[in-house]
């Protein structure tokens, strides 16, 4: 954050003081975190030791894992490209966990492999599939040049 | 893993939790007894370390795959020491908060960990 070019910058500091990210948003922005840290685990270790299992599984979780780590820098991030790609990001979560939930529900064959998104993300306390809400509910309360 | 060892461990991560949970909810900012609380469940990490490395010498072996206990160990042993500098760098008590939110993390971790070790692979 050097350059003063940085117009969306600068949209930014009229409404919020100094940062941009207070309050009980710093706690979204943890969870978010942590989890990101399970997906990227999880994901990892899937990769490395049983990759040929379930290439389709394996890999929808590598794309899990790097959403979360983008969503939670764009929840960090200020700016109106960051605010986009935090919608974006948050949004693909919700999508996910929501499509990928239901049809392991319906048809388990499927996704015979747990996935951060199976059964709703009840492997994670059910986490994957609240966390984005509650993260739509914040990003459409301090959106940027909105009042 | 030694399992009474592991299930302690999860206890005081729970504990902690819940403590820095109410304190920071209750408005207080990050404090020697919040800090404290995430430091033990540190702590209680860096010998659950050493006691994986050692058991498998003592007989003691892990039923499951030991990349993923190892996975989990070390994202586990970066979760409290993350949520400290946090704590550190911003003394609110969201902090308070997010250091009990880590706890809790730790000791989800923790069970998994212990999964791993005590019943897969059966």
């Amino acid at each position: 954050m050097t350059g003063p070019q940085n117009d969306a910058n600068v949209n930014t500091t009229e409404d919020a003081p100094t940062r941009r990210v207070t309050g009980v948003g710093r706690v979204l922005i943890a969870v978010y975190g942590i989890l990101a840290l399970a997906a990227t685990g999880r994901s990892f270790v899937q990769i490395v030791s049983k990759f040929a299992d379930a290439p389709l599984s394996y890999s929808l979780s590598a794309l899990a894992a790097v959403v979360y780590i983008a969503a939670t820098v764009a929840l960090i991030r200020s700016g109106r490209g960051w605010y986009r790609v935090a919608w974006i990001t948050i949004g693909f979560e919700l999508l996910g966990v929501l499509t990928v939930g239901t049809l392991s529900l319906f048809d388990p064959s499927l996704f015979p492999h747990d996935s951060v998104w199976s059964v709703y993300g009840r492997g994670y306390l059910f986490i994957p599939l609240v966390l984005p809400l509650l993260g739509m509910w914040w990003l459409a309360r301090r959106a940027p040049g909105r009042a | 893993m030694i399992e009474w060892f592991a299930w302690a461990q999860v206890a005081v991560a729970v504990l902690g939790g819940l403590l820095c949970i109410g304190l920071g909810l209750l408005g207080r900012k990050p404090t020697d007894l919040s800090m404290g609380a995430t430091a033990l469940v540190e702590l209680l990490l860096l010998a659950q370390l050493v006691v994986a490395i050692v058991a498998p010498f003592t007989g003691n072996n892990a039923s499951g795959s030991l990349l993923e206990f190892y996975t989990y160990l070390v994202s586990a042993i970066l979760v409290p020491v993350t949520a400290a500098i946090w704590a550190l760098i911003e003394r609110s008590r969201w902090s308070t908060v997010i250091l009990g939110a880590a706890c809790l993390a730790v000791a989800v971790m923790l069970y998994r960990m212990l999964q791993i070790w005590t019943v897969q692979g059966l």
